[in-house]
Parts: structure tokens; C-alpha cells; sequence
């Protein structure tokens, strides 16, 4: 096998230096009664030219097409080439978790500009290392907030998501959480009445997503106020991150330097969680992306997941470091803040480099012309289809329509996604994004079979 | 230093980071034109919902971009670099055609929630990653959903929890040796269970009499690794599974270790009922400096109703589709269905080795671990006697009469041009060195290892100051740690 150095030679000098003769010896352990005497039925072995041949077969046998105007948590946004040049590199992709921070700088180094960029962004004072995805980081984020709170209600939008809040669901069964949803209006945002009427003083966090399931943009920060005055946290979601780049931050961590408005404390997200797919990290059919998880600085001992800090060798010189890990299972065991043992490190690294190599600008401009492509799809669809735009509040870049007709055979083709899996009250509503990557051509061969 | 040793002296440039670096105006991307007919974004979104630029993000060019993260890389440590011989890790090569296979385009760019016959080459290299999976097992079900190990722990623990519903009682309790990781009493805690730890005896392993005692109708299960953690195949796993059986409780197996026993033995065939898989250790998916992993959980017939949701299926006619349909399904564990990527690069591993070479892997991997084993013995105490397969623990009982203690030798070793071993861990040895070379290393590799370990056991005798304030040769020193957490700084900010 060619990944294993050691000829036959080399194994009889090593065997003669155990003081065996064979390596089925080695296995005395194991008792004769449990032992596979056969091999495994497994397809044979294949050559390097095979198995490009096998694996070229099946990938072509995905669509992929941008065309198809799937967004609903998964974006596809231009992937700038350096980054897959720079995560290329052994250095980074081969390298073990940052344990030990001498020989791991460049990782350790290179996720604490991860969790700066991160905090920035969501106006948040601090960013953890990055966590599996935006679903089990949500997940994770009602855990934290149930340990900070010490309450156990949670009210939700019905606009986060649907597979984060099952998979909320799933975390929170067992550990006597009880989660409530809120509707949305027919402007397609959460129903703020809805929600002061739910609030009570058993109620942890409510939770909302923004840009919202729907695409549209939720008012946070009346949000996080309304939820403050019933002393219960805000949690914000996030799946666009992209969107970051020209809305208004959920946090603001009082920082001139971060880009975020005057709000005031009360006014804003306690934690920001979500999914930075969008940042340079393709579909790939759902994985692996990275999720994030921000907060204020006083709530850091409660955070999920690794955190690297700054701190200085005995020769007073600067480095990185995991710190605070006595939050964490291989210390603390059932204790611990999360059960979490990895984080989206790769991941997290191609998000560090697309925010370094869009930067503050370029980022503005992809954000704009989402927004600006995004309208015009919406323009021309109510314009020439008879298709209904649904929830006229404002949107970042994504859109449901509604067929005024059930849909038609062969309609499981159609741009987008259908929505009736998840929002059946809809009827035949879809779900349409469109990103930097769609060409006005496209768009008006999606809006021309609207309109047929 | 030995003269003959791995490490060499050698250029290191410094680095700031990223937000230290840049100039206004400078570029490293550039978008197209939009094309779409211009208007005022002031006309299509109301500016109170805008931000300002962000002023602290820097603005750097495509060369600056490269430097900064190419400088940055070669601060680390990584296994195309040289041996990592972290126990319970699996720190193995990683196959380049993998990473190769899981960027194809019609990889890369699918997207989970287009109609089933637009993703049938996605579909079916999960279909197939798994029976290949259940087939390594000898288990009849498996998903792939979980991103990691202890992500596929916390989903068999709800497996578990959820057929002990079905059966009208969740029970209370999980046992779990003392030898296990971390994360297994931490996974058994979210999902809602009392976690009792159960010793282990001189061997190692774990003894049927005083587990009779502790298996009752509250337990719900029993999470044990094996081989477990000390290297050691726990010889009475089959009586352990019989009797957890004989009173309704399940056995979970953490397959951290499954690189000792590829077509040697099956979990499936020892009485185990549900299993995680680690593809990042024995399938060669990267480690990413800590992720992403892949966590796929293989189940026997009475655990598959309660699989996350969806499941793959393969129709009749060939093609492939994704069924939500499941009504006892634990529900979902992370959106869509796992890590995508590392799936291919794993199926990808399997199938370039093939029946024989799986099992070749694991035979090789437990020839090197014995062979350091042997090579080391004389000069570091073996934790306990019974026989390793695919890793040796050591502790530091000799060294520590010098006061050099295990994170001193570990410290030194980088010295020597090695990452350390895994260190303090199992929390059973005091000391623990625990070494996991795998079946990639040449003898040639294992003996440098060795050279090191050797010289820093003499070094420890005669001169214990110069492994004690190791590391000497690495870019920065030791760390103050506690320093660090007391106050700590977790982000850049202007000063």
C-alpha cells in the first residue's frame, strides 16, 4: 500500500527487534473468538487513475449551476483563488489542534485574527474559535444562555431557520428546555406584539435570525430591548454573514474602530452566533462550513468552544494560546460548558483570509450588489410574472414568491427551493436568492420562466 | 542536541497581525461591474439600516495577503513535516488525491436542497461511504450527519436515549471508565444522563465482577473505548456487552482507536450497539489545526428507527433520495447531512486501500506502536504490561526522580525536531506519555523518534535544567498560560 513506508524487509527487522515472529502475534489480545476471519467485503482496491475516474464520474453527476438560485442557508459567493492556494498548504491543513503553542503559531495566530474579525463584525467584545456550523452553534447558544440566565423558556422566531431550530430541539430535549415559537407578520418580520406578550420573567433569551429565513432584515435592536426589559438575553442568528459587511450589527461594542452604530447596551444582541459559509468557504453539499459565536466580555466564561488568547513567553515576547479551558470536557469532563472537542479550524482560516483579501471595501461593494441584483430580481418578477413578491419589509438578498397556481408538473425543477417542507401555510411559496455571482442574464432567464 | 537530530537551526521571519498591517487604498480584489440597471442603494434600502465602513478591517494587497498567511504557516508543526505521535489522535498522512477529489467542482459547488436527481453523485458517495462504514463496523446502519466525534457521541447517547423511551423508561445512568476522554461524560451530560465512572484494574482494562455490581435497570448504557485509551484491547469486552445486555442496557463504543482493528475484529461482532467514527483519524481526513472532523455513528437494527434524520435510500431503480420521513428519529443534529467534504476524502481513502490494504493499516500501525514500545521500555516506565496495539502509554515515574516531568520531555522533544506525544492523558497514569505512531512512519522515522526520546531520558539524568526550560530552539518560548486566562485577550483592538 503506498501510504505505508515499511517494506516487508523493514517489518522483519522490526519484528525481530519486538522479539516476535509474525504481527499476528501482536494481536494476542485479542481473543481468537472475536477475530474477522475473512476479509472485509469491501470494493477492491483502485489505483490513482481510478479512483479519479470514479470520483470525476460522480461529481459530474451534480447540478451545479449558480443559476439555480439556492440560498436558504448555503450561498454561493465569489471564491476569491488565493484562499485555496494559502489552505493548500500543509503547514495548515496537516497540522494538529494548536495544543501546543510552540510549534502551532501560525494556526493559533491565525484564528485569533478569526475571532477579531468576527467580533468586529457582530459589534460583539469577543468571538470564540469557531464552532461545527451555524446550526449546532445556535444550539449551543441557547445552552450558554440557560447557564447564564439559570431559566429555562426560550421564545424563537419562527423565521430562524427550520433546520437550526430542529436541531435547537434536538440539544435542548433532555435538558428540561422549553422552547416557544413566534410568528412572523405578513411583512415577513417577527411579530413584535406577539413577542412582549410571550415575555415573562421564565423566559432566558429570545431568539431571531437576521437576515431572517425569509431574507428579510429583523429589527434587532427593538428586539434586544424588548427582550432586556423582561431581563431575558438576545440572541441573534446570523446564516448570511456576508450580510454583515453593510447592516447594522446586532452588538456594538462601544468601539469606534468597529464600524458599529451609538446603540446603546440595551439595545443590543448579548450573543451573535452563526454561520460564516458565506466568507470564502464553498456549498459543498453542506459541509464542512464554520459556525461563530460572540458575546460580551462578561459572559466569557459561559462560552462554548476554544478561545485563543494573547499572552507572552518568559522572554516577554508575544504568542498565542487556547485559554480558559477549564470551561472544557478533557479538564472538566460532565462539567464542562459543552461537550465540544473541535472546532471548523480550516474553515475558520478561509474565512480569515477571503475578510483579508475583500477587505472593507471590497466586501461594501459585494454587499451593494447583492442588495441592488436582489431588488432587481424582485422588480422584474413583479413586473412580468404573476408571481406575488411576499413580505414587503426590507431584504438583503434573498425572496419568497407565491404561485397564484399549484405547480405544475415538472415545477421540482424551478429556480430556488420550495418552501412547503417548512412553512406549509405558504402554499406554493419559493424561496429565491440572488448573490454578486448572478448575472443579469441569468436573472431574466429565471424571471422568463416565472413568467411562462 | 544530538548532532544527528531533526532539528536544525533555519530561517523564521516575523510577522504582525493583520490588522498591525495595510495601507489605506491598497486592493487584493477586485468585483465586476454590476450589471444590473444602476440605482441609488439610498432608493432600495433605508440607510438607518446601514453601517459605516468598518474602520479597524485592514486593507491590504493580494501579495500582503500571501506573505502575512505563508509566514504565518511556517510557525506550525504538521505530519507532512514529520512524525506526530499523539495518542488516541491517529496523526497519519494525508493522502493528496483526497484533497484532490473533495474540490471537483461537482463537489465543491452542490447544494443539499436541490431535487434528488440534481445531487445523485453527492447521494451516492454518502450511500456508499457508509456501507462501507457499516461493513468496517460490522454494524447494520449508519449516518453520517455528526461533524465530529464528541458530536457523534452526544448523537448515539440520544440513540440510545430515545429507544429506552420507545421502551417506556429513559433510564437514569451512563458508566463510563476512568480511562475514557473527556468527552464522553460531557456528551452523556447534555444528553441528560448521570455519569458514573467505573476503575480500571492493574491491567488496564475493566473487570466484569465489579461492574456486575454497578450495571442495574437504571443503566442505560456503558461508553467504552477499545482498544481503550491505554492501547489495550479490553479481552472481556464480549461478557462486559452480555451482561450490560441481560439487563436492557445498551453498549457504546467510542471507535477513537478503530486504526488498531480494521479487518482484525469488528465492534459489531464484539456485542457493541452503537459506535462513532472519526474520519479524521482513521479515515486520513486533515486536521485543519482542529477541525473540521467527521463523526459518522454506526448502529445495530434496534438503534436504526432512531438515526437523525434524513436518511439516505437507495431505490431500485438505482438512483438515490433523502427520506425526512422518520418518525422516531432522534431529529436532526446539525443542519443538512455532516461534513460533505470529509466524507468524499474518507470514501476516497477506503477505496485506494481495499479489503487487504485496510487491513494492512491496521496491522503496520500496531507493528510501529510495538516497536517504539520495545525501543523505549528500558529507559521509560511502561504504565502497564499488558500487550499495546496501536499505541504504548509511558509515564514519567523515572524522569520525575530528577523532578523532569512529562510536559518537560514533551517541551524538549521540540527540540529534537518532533511534535510531542499526547501528554497527561489517560488521567489513570500519572505522567502519561502516550504514543500513537501510526502505520505512516517509516522504521527510519520511528528510530529518529527514538534517537530523541533516548538522548532526552540521559539529558534528564545528567543535565534535568536543560529539559526543564526546554523548548530552546522554537520561535517562542513557553507561554504563561495562567497569565494569559487570568486577564485574557481574546481579540485586536486599536490601542
Amino acid at each position: 500500500m503506498r501510504y505505508i513506508p515499511n517494506s516487508q524487509v523493514d517489518r522483519q527487522r522490526m519484528l525481530a527487534q519486538i522479539g516476535v515472529d509474525s504481527i499476528e502475534q501482536l494481536f494476542s489480545g485479542v481473543p481468537e473468538k472475536l477475530r474477522l476471519r475473512r476479509l472485509l467485503d469491501l470494493p477492491r482496491a483502485l489505483t490513482e487513475p481510478e479512483l479519479l475516474e470514479y470520483f470525476r464520474q460522480r461529481a459530474s453527476k451534480n447540478e451545479i449551476g449558480a443559476a439555480r438560485f439556492v440560498g436558504a442557508g448555503i450561498y454561493r459567493h465569489y471564491i476569491p483563488i488565493i484562499i485555496d492556494a494559502l489552505i493548500s498548504r500543509s503547514e495548515f491543513y496537516t497540522a494538529y489542534t494548536p495544543y501546543q503553542a510552540e510549534i502551532a503559531q501560525g494556526t493559533l495566530q491565525a484564528i485569533f485574527e478569526f475571532q477579531t474579525y468576527i467580533a468586529q463584525l457582530t459589534g460583539m467584545e469577543v468571538a470564540n474559535a469557531s464552532l461545527y456550523d451555524g446550526s449546532t452553534g445556535l444550539a449551543e447558544a441557547v445552552l450558554m444562555a440557560q447557564r447564564v440566565t439559570r431559566r429555562n423558556k426560550f421564545l424563537m422566531a419562527k423565521t430562524v431557520h427550520p433546520e437550526y431550530r430542529a436541531v435547537v430541539s434536538t440539544y435542548a430535549r433532555n435538558l428540561g428546555i422549553q422552547i416557544e415559537l413566534i410568528d412572523y407578520t405578513t411583512d415577513g418580520r417577527l411579530d413584535l406584539e406577539g413577542l412582549e406578550r410571550r415575555l415573562d420573567s421564565r423566559v432566558a433569551a429570545v431568539i431571531t435570525q437576521s437576515p431572517n429565513f425569509f431574507g428579510t432584515i429583523e429589527k434587532t435592536h427593538d428586539i434586544a430591548e424588548i427582550a432586556h426589559k423582561h431581563d431575558a438575553l438576545s440572541v441573534t442568528n446570523i446564516c448570511e454573514a456576508v450580510s454583515l459587511g453593510i447592516l447594522k450589527p446586532p452588538g456594538n461594542s462601544g468601539q469606534d474602530d468597529d464600524g458599529g452604530s451609538d446603540t446603546p447596551e440595551r439595545r443590543t444582541a448579548d450573543i451573535v452566533v452563526g454561520e460564516a459559509q458565506s466568507f470564502g468557504v464553498p456549498p459543498g453539499f453542506g459541509g464542512p462550513h464554520v459556525g461563530f459565536l460572540a458575546t460580551r466580555e462578561r459572559y466569557v466564561r459561559q462560552m462554548p468552544g476554544r478561545l485563543v488568547g494573547m499572552g507572552k513567553d518568559f522572554a516577554g515576547r508575544r504568542g498565542f494560546v487556547l485559554t480558559l479551558s477549564t470551561r472544557e470536557q478533557h479538564i472538566r469532563r460532565e462539567k464542562a460548558t459543552s461537550n465540544i472537542c473541535t472546532n471548523q479550524s480550516l474553515c475558520a482560516l478561509m474565512a480569515t483570509i477571503y475578510l483579508a483579501t475583500v477587505g472593507p471595501k471590497g466586501l461594501r461593494e459585494i454587499c451593494e450588489q447583492n442588495i441592488l441584483k436582489t431588488d432587481y430580481a424582485v422588480t422584474r418578477i413583479q413586473q412580468h410574472t404573476k408571481h406575488r413578491v411576499l413580505f414587503p419589509a426590507p431584504r438583503f438578498n434573498e425572496f419568497v414568491i407565491q404561485s397564484p397556481v399549484p405547480p405544475a408538473e415538472g415545477g421540482r425543477n424551478a429556480p430556488g427551493i420550495s418552501l412547503s417542507r417548512f412553512y406549509p401555510e405558504l402554499g406554493n411559496a419559493r424561496l429565491l436568492c440572488v448573490t454578486e455571482v448572478n448575472s443579469r442574464d441569468q436573472i431574466d432567464a429565471m424571471v422568463k420562466e416565472f413568467s411562462a | 542536541m544530538s548532532k544527528d537530530g531533526r532539528a536544525a537551526t533555519h530561517f523564521s521571519l516575523n510577522e504582525p497581525l493583520l490588522f498591525e498591517e495595510g495601507s489605506p487604498g491598497r486592493r487584493a480584489f477586485d468585483l465586476p461591474k454590476c450589471d444590473v440597471p444602476p440605482r441609488n442603494l439610498d432608493d432600495v434600502i433605508d440607510a438607518k439600516l446601514l453601517r459605516d465602513q468598518i474602520p479597524a478591517m485592514p486593507e491590504l494587497s493580494e501579495v500582503d495577503v500571501i506573505r502575512h498567511f505563508t509566514r504565518i504557516s511556517t510557525w506550525n508543526y504538521h505530519i507532512d513535516l514529520g512524525l506526530y505521535p499523539l495518542g488516541s489522535c491517529t496523526m497519519k498522512y494525508n493522502p493528496k488525491i483526497n484533497e484532490r477529489m473533495a474540490r471537483l467542482e461537482g463537489f465543491a459547488l452542490a447544494h443539499p436542497y436541490l431535487p434528488a436527481h440534481m445531487i445523485q453523485g453527492a447521494l451516492e458517495v454518502q450511500k456508499t461511504l457508509e456501507n462501507c462504514l457499516a461493513e468496517i463496523s460490522g454494524m447494520d446502519a449508519v449516518t453520517l450527519q455528526p461533524a465530529a466525534g464528541a458530536h457523534g457521541e452526544l448523537s448515539g447517547i440520544l440513540m440510545i436515549r430515545a429507544y429506552h423511551e420507545s421502551r417506556g423508561n429513559p433510564r437514569k445512568r451512563i458508566l463510563i471508565p476512568d480511562s475514557a476522554h473527556g468527552t464522553n461524560p460531557a456528551s452523556a451530560a447534555i444528553a441528560g444522563y448521570v455519569v458514573e465512572s467505573v476503575p480500571s484494574n492493574k491491567r488496564g482494562t475493566i473487570d466484569l465482577e465489579p461492574l456486575r455490581k454497578l450495571v442495574n435497570e437504571d443503566v442505560a448504557a456503558i461508553m467504552i473505548t477499545n482498544p481503550n485509551t491505554l492501547g489495550v484491547f479490553e479481552n472481556e469486552i464480549a461478557q462486559i456487552a452480555e451482561l450490560l445486555h441481560s439487563h436492557g442496557a445498551l453498549v457504546y463504543m467510542d471507535g477513537a482507536n478503530l486504526n488498531a482493528m480494521m479487518g482484525i475484529t469488528r465492534p459489531g461482532d464484539f456485542g457493541i450497539d452503537v459506535l462513532h467514527i472519526n474520519l479524521h483519524k482513521t479515515f486520513t481526513t486533515p486536521h485543519g489545526g482542529g477541525g473540521p472532523g467527521a463523526g459518522p455513528v454506526a448502529v445495530k437494527k434496534i438503534l436504526e428507527p432512531f438515526l437523525p434524520h434524513p436518511l439516505i435510500e437507495e431505490k431500485s431503480d438505482g438512483t438515490y433520495s433523502f427520506n425526512y420521513d422518520r418518525p422516531q428519529s432522534i431529529g436532526k443534529i446539525k443542519a443538512y447531512n455532516g461534513q460533505f467534504g470529509m466524507h468524499v476524502r474518507a470514501l476516497c481513502y477506503i477505496l485506494a486501500n481495499g479489503p487487504e490494504g485496510l487491513k494492512e493499516v491496521s496491522e503496520v500501525a500496531v507493528l510501529n506502536a510495538n516497536y517504539l514500545r520495545a525501543k523505549l521500555k528500558d529507559d521509560y516506565a511502561l504504565a502497564y504490561d499488558s500487550p499495546s496495539l496501536h499505541e504504548v502509554v509511558f509515564s514519567d515515574r523515572v524522569q520525575a526522580r530528577q523532578d523532569v516531568h512529562v510536559w518537560d520531555i514533551a517541551k524538549r522533544l521540540m527540540d529534537y525536531g518532533f511534535h510531542p506525544p499526547t501528554v497527561s492523558f489517560p488521567l489513570i497514569v500519572p505522567g502519561a506519555i502516550m504514543i500513537e505512531p501510526t502505520e505512516t512512519e517509516s522504521k527510519q522515522e520511528l528510530d529518529s523518534f527514538v534517537d530523541a526520546m533516548l538522548s532526552i531520558a540521559k539529558e534528564a539524568e545528567q543535565n534535568p535544567e536543560l529539559v526543564k526550560s526546554a523548548p530552546h530552539t522554537t520561535r517562542i518560548g513557553r507561554i504563561d498560560e495562567a497569565a494569559a486566562a487570568r486577564k485574557p485577550v481574546l481579540r485586536w483592538r486599536k490601542d
